[in-house]
């Protein structure tokens, strides 16, 4: 044979490739599924949310018009101008209206108060799906008497029956039925204010309208041709623009609710992604021992000639077919949890979501595990394109270190595919970009933090320490350890954990603060200028303090350095913003700032005393900055009808987290003190007995009062929080478990090496306790690293969080955080040692005939 | 006679903490095709980097490798293998049997590699002349040392190599073990025709080649041939 007849052919062999790779996987396959079980949690919180969120789509999509309950709807909240109402009322084939309003309901039977949501009705709405009530034939029967309709959570609370009377105002309405469900509203929307139905004909006489009462003014239409519709709102839209009133139609509902549950599923989807990649570290982790265990096989393969491409393929068809079964397994895992997240979530949703199998997320987390995973397989994979047959000759034979380019594309290629998961998730490249590179930074603290402390361990040995000390702490750096491994899964979960945990904590902590010393808990509102003093004189009768008595008005700008909406609006020069004529301000008068304000340019006026002097208002600084308004610049207020022309003379700065009246525009007093305005009476109740009492009396002398108990508002909201914290939680229990099973996943890998090492030292006379505690010595320093830089990450980013988002101060509670560091910690050591039983139970021989 | 390999000025160097150790140092010689020969010397003597190189499992620092006419430092890795695979057989001293995989399927491995159709029939027959025709569808771990080399020899065989390279094939086994290896080993070899080459210690053994060449730090010390 000569030279010239060599010709090299690079082929595969494809067929060959997979009998290979089933082959070479043979005793290995219990193994490898333990590796890929890391991913399976993530693939499974993945599917879940998926399918909830395509099955809630189609619901959203089914159930649209149930959402509005019309076709179309027109609401405002003032009374609908004249010269519009003969329009409103020619429009659609079937019409319907609804006044709403906050007030006080009075249960006549057990004499408890409460704030509720009364909706005055006329018509037949809700033309599509139905107020659901029992009896069910009452809520078409309260339409047509004294009746009402009251919310299920309020008849709970005041033990109320069907029959009993309540009152709204000054009129006594029988209860007709208990209310289940209105259209479009999910439970939570209905916590703090629950709706009381009424006739509409009734409203007048019960004298809850009054000047400045705060009313919503709804208009519901049904039309037989729907494609009538468009044509009716582009001829409604200006006049509905310049009358400051809004429409909603079905397709614009759908698309809100759509919106809005669809971030919630995003953010659902990218705490699931967190478990997936957490897992992924498992997995090229546990690949890359695997590898190490291979390079002798593979060396005999390259001495029998095997070509560098066809080894690397037996080996990704192994890792590709175990990728699928993971993801197959997490699809299923999945679409079961799928069921529970409806039950989770129930009191968020506005529409009943039937739980169906969905494909379409099924294969996406099918491909999306596969590729995940196989991605990070492919960074421990790719050097075995680089074993050299040398291996079969010589064990010790050190392969050559050098950075393979090919590693540096596939880190390129993971950090592309985490960033397009992301932006397909989140619809945002700037948002994808953050949350990748916050992720990044995070693992690459962890990761440097691992390197750091096997770095200082192997630079600071404790030569002169016991040695079993000595022993557990060489332990973090020989090779083939798990240090960094463990330390950036458990740390990262740690850290999302941790994170989740003190955001909730700073919003409750937020919320506890206002109920505690002596923060004002109670606010009186809607007070006619006539009854002002005397509900102050009320309050000190119950030893209330009246904590801040203030008028309020309520007004628009109408113009703004001359220039009013319509001409701004078609001036793109205009310094001022649109936006400013948006807005209905409640506005107060006073000549002196309150604790929560201070005074940052201008001066606060004195008194105005004469019609022709100049009226110089104070603006709150964060809003003159959004919409555009300097000191000097002259605005113009439509206070119900009458226009004020006014200079803006200064500028506050206003702490908004106390709770008390705040308020973006105040004017001198002088000015206001004729226009129809209402009041707010702030104090502060001991407890709920006195605050039951009190409510009682004021509700029965002045119905018009509205009253907000901040204690009720706290435990709603603690309620609310519980509940949203809990789905989270629910998320987020996927990376704590993913984070277990990397653990797992990752001793037992070692465990060989693990055992190798502790039978020579039994072999040598080491005692069963002495190795016990050489093991757990070790996991415990790799526990206590990874959760101790889990925390601190966690710390760092809720301080972020705290002070650029929700811009509250934060103090994190060392009690919770010590306990997360003690349970980590000890769930290391507990699962390192229980991997490691097997060494410490049997004699040396039985485990190495055993191990070989 | 035709020459199978050819080594000229042939050295290999390793770096290592800042100093260069040189392993080979111009080693020349050719072998003819058919020929047995040994290559012996004391440990660490430079052997076994010898044996890598003419296998083509190891690049030279300098000098060239010619085998079955094909230069093999001109060649990358990928194609070295195929050399490996089209002209070369291999024996191990811890005998390298894929532990996944069954006696048959080892033995299988070189043939299937060539897309050879009738791998499995081939392979069987090696195994028969190797007397293992029962253990088939064992593992290497349910195999003896000898049965395990009995294997590997079936395995260096099966791909009718024109050069096989043995690298201590006794060295693992006890001495009546190792005798049935050699015995094999001799007998398969001359049955097929083909060049031997063998890395050994063991003299007795290097005695019952055509040539033996010794080498001592890294240099060529002697050369000898039998007298045919």
């Amino acid at each position: 044979m000569d030279k010239a007849r060599f010709v090299y052919k690079k082929r595969l062999n494809i067929p060959w490739l997979f009998i290979m790779a089933w082959r070479d996987s043979r005793r290995n396959r219990s193994r490898l599924l333990l590796f890929i079980a890391s991913i399976i949690l993530g693939i499974a919180a993945l599917v879940a949310t998926f399918s909830f969120g395509y099955n809630l789509q189609n619901d959203i999509d089914r159930q649209a018009k149930t959402l509005t309950g019309a076709d179309l709807v027109i609401e405002s909240n003032k009374p609908v101008p004249e010269e519009l109402q003969p329009v409103l009322g020619r429009l659609g084939d079937e019409r319907s209206q609804e006044r709403s309003f906050a007030s006080m309901v009075y249960f006549l039977k057990g004499g408890g108060t409460r704030l509720v949501q009364v909706r005055a009705l006329d018509g037949h709405y809700p033309f599509y799906g139905e107020l659901e009530t029992t009896p069910v034939a009452a809520a078409g029967r309260f339409r047509n008497g004294r009746e009402a309709l009251v919310d299920k959570t309020l008849m709970l609370q005041f033990d109320a029956q069907i029959g009993d009377s309540i009152q709204l105002g000054d009129v006594t309405f029988a209860i007709a039925g208990v209310l289940n469900k209105a259209p479009g509203r999910n439970t939570i929307s209905t916590t703090v204010a629950p709706p009381v139905y009424i006739p509409l004909q009734y409203l007048d006489a019960t004298g809850l309208v009054q000047k400045g009462s705060r009313i919503a003014y709804n208009y519901y239409y049904k039309f037989n041709d729907e494609e009538a519709i468009q044509n009716v709102i582009d001829t409604l839209e200006p006049k509905l623009e310049e009358a400051g009133m809004d429409y909603d139609t079905v397709e614009e509902r759908k698309r809100n609710t759509g919106r809005s549950f669809e971030d919630f599923t995003q953010f659902l989807s990218l705490i699931s992604f967190i478990a997936l990649l957490l897992g992924c570290i498992g997995v090229a982790s546990a690949i890359h021992i695997y590898i190490r265990e291979k390079i002798s096989s593979i060396a005999i393969l390259r001495c029998l000639g095997v070509n560098s491409t066809q080894a690397f393929f037996i080996y990704l068809i192994q890792i590709a077919g175990i990728g699928l079964v993971g993801s197959i397994i997490g699809a299923i895992t999945g679409t079961l949890i799928q069921q529970l997240l409806p039950i989770v979530l129930e009191d968020f949703l506005p529409v009943e979501v039937a739980v169906s199998v969905s494909w379409r997320a099924i294969a996406q987390g099918v491909a999306l595990g596969l590729v995940i995973s196989l991605l990070f397989a492919l960074l421990p994979l790719v050097s075995v394109r680089n074993v050299s047959p040398l291996f079969t000759l010589r064990i010790s034979y050190e392969h050559k270190r050098f950075s393979d380019p090919v590693k540096w594309l596939v880190y390129l290629l993971i950090v592309f595919f985490v960033l397009a998961f992301c932006r397909w998730q989140i619809g945002s490249w700037a948002q994808a970009i953050v949350f990748t590179t916050g992720l990044l930074v995070a693992f690459l603290l962890l990761a440097g933090v691992a390197k750091l402390l096997m770095w200082a361990v192997r630079r600071f040995f404790p030569a002169s320490w016991n040695y079993l000390w000595r022993q557990g702490f060489a332990n973090l750096y020989r090779p083939n350890n798990q240090t960094i491994t463990l330390v950036t899964t458990i740390g990262l979960g740690v850290a999302f954990i941790g994170t989740l945990y003190f955001t909730q904590d700073i919003l409750i902590q937020r919320v506890s603060l206002t109920a505690s010393g002596n923060q004002p808990n109670m606010v009186l509102f809607d007070i006619q200028t006539g009854q002002k003093d005397s509900v102050a004189a009320m309050a000190r009768q119950y030893d209330l303090p009246v904590l801040q008595q203030v008028p309020i008005v309520t007004m628009r700008i109408e113009e703004v350095n001359g220039q009013t909406a319509t001409m701004v609006r078609a001036d793109t020069a205009s310094r001022v913003s649109e936006r400013a004529f948006e807005w209905e301000f409640r506005v107060t008068y006073r000549d002196s700032l309150t604790d929560s304000e201070k005074l940052v340019s201008g001066e606060l006026p004195e008194p105005v005393t004469s019609p022709d002097e100049t009226v110089y208002i104070s603006v709150e600084k964060r809003y003159a900055d959004r919409v555009r308004l300097n000191p000097g610049d002259t605005v113009v207020f439509n206070v119900q009808g009458t226009l004020i022309p006014t200079v803006v003379g200064s500028m506050r700065e206003v702490d908004w987290q106390r709770v008390q009246t705040n308020f973006r525009v105040v004017f001198p007093s002088g000015v206001l003190e004729q226009a129809p305005q209402f009041h707010v009476l702030i104090t502060r109740v001991p407890s709920p007995e006195v605050s039951a009492r009190f409510q009682q009396a004021v509700v029965q002398r002045y119905p018009n009062i509205s009253i907000i108990d901040l204690g009720l508002i706290l435990s709603v909201l603690d309620d609310v929080l519980d509940k949203i914290g809990f789905v989270i939680r629910f998320m987020a229990g996927f990376s704590i478990i993913t984070g277990l099973i990397v653990l797992i996943a990752s001793i037992f890998i070692s465990k060989y090496q693990r055992m190798q090492e502790s039978v020579l030292l039994r072999t040598l006379g080491a005692s069963r306790r002495q190795i016990l505690v050489i093991t757990a010595l070790e996991y415990f320093f790799l526990g206590a690293l990874a959760s101790a830089t889990g925390i601190l990450l966690s710390l760092v980013g809720t301080w972020a969080l705290a002070r650029f988002s929700f811009e509250a101060s934060f103090t994190p509670q060392w009690i919770p955080v010590i306990v997360l560091f003690i349970i980590i910690s000890l769930l290391t050591v507990i699962i390192g040692l229980l991997n490691s039983r097997g060494v410490l139970n049997k004699p040396p021989l039985e485990v190495l005939r055993k191990e070989a | 006679m035709d020459t199978i390999l050819s080594i000229k000025n042939l050295s290999k160097s390793y770096q290592g903490a800042g100093r260069t150790l040189t392993v080979l140092h111009d080693i020349n010689f050719s072998v003819e095709a058919g020929s047995t020969v040994s290559i012996v010397g004391p440990s660490g003597s430079g052997k076994t980097t010898l044996l890598g190189l003419c296998a083509g499992l190891d690049r030279a620092t300098s000098g060239s490798v010619e085998l079955n006419h094909v230069q093999l430092d001109t060649l990358n890795e990928d194609q070295r293998a195929q050399v490996r695979n089209r002209y070369v057989g291999f024996i191990f001293q811890n005998f390298q049997l894929m532990p996944t995989l069954t006696a048959l399927e080892n033995v299988m491995v070189p043939l299937e590699l060539r897309g050879e159709k009738n791998a499995r029939a081939r392979s069987k027959e090696l195994l028969d002349k190797v007397g293992l025709a029962d253990r088939l569808h064992h593992y290497p771990m349910q195999l003896s040392g000898g049965e395990q080399q009995r294997v590997s020899l079936a395995r260096a065989f099966a791909n009718n190599p024109r050069i096989l390279f043995a690298d201590e094939p006794t060295g693992n086994l006890d001495e009546e073990t190792s005798d049935k290896v050699e015995r094999l080993l001799f007998d398969l070899n001359q049955e097929a025709g083909t060049t031997l080459i063998i890395v050994t210690h063991n003299l007795e053994l290097a005695a019952q080649t055509n040539r033996i060449i010794r080498i001592k730090g890294g240099t060529i010390v002697s050369d000898e041939r039998k007298a045919s």
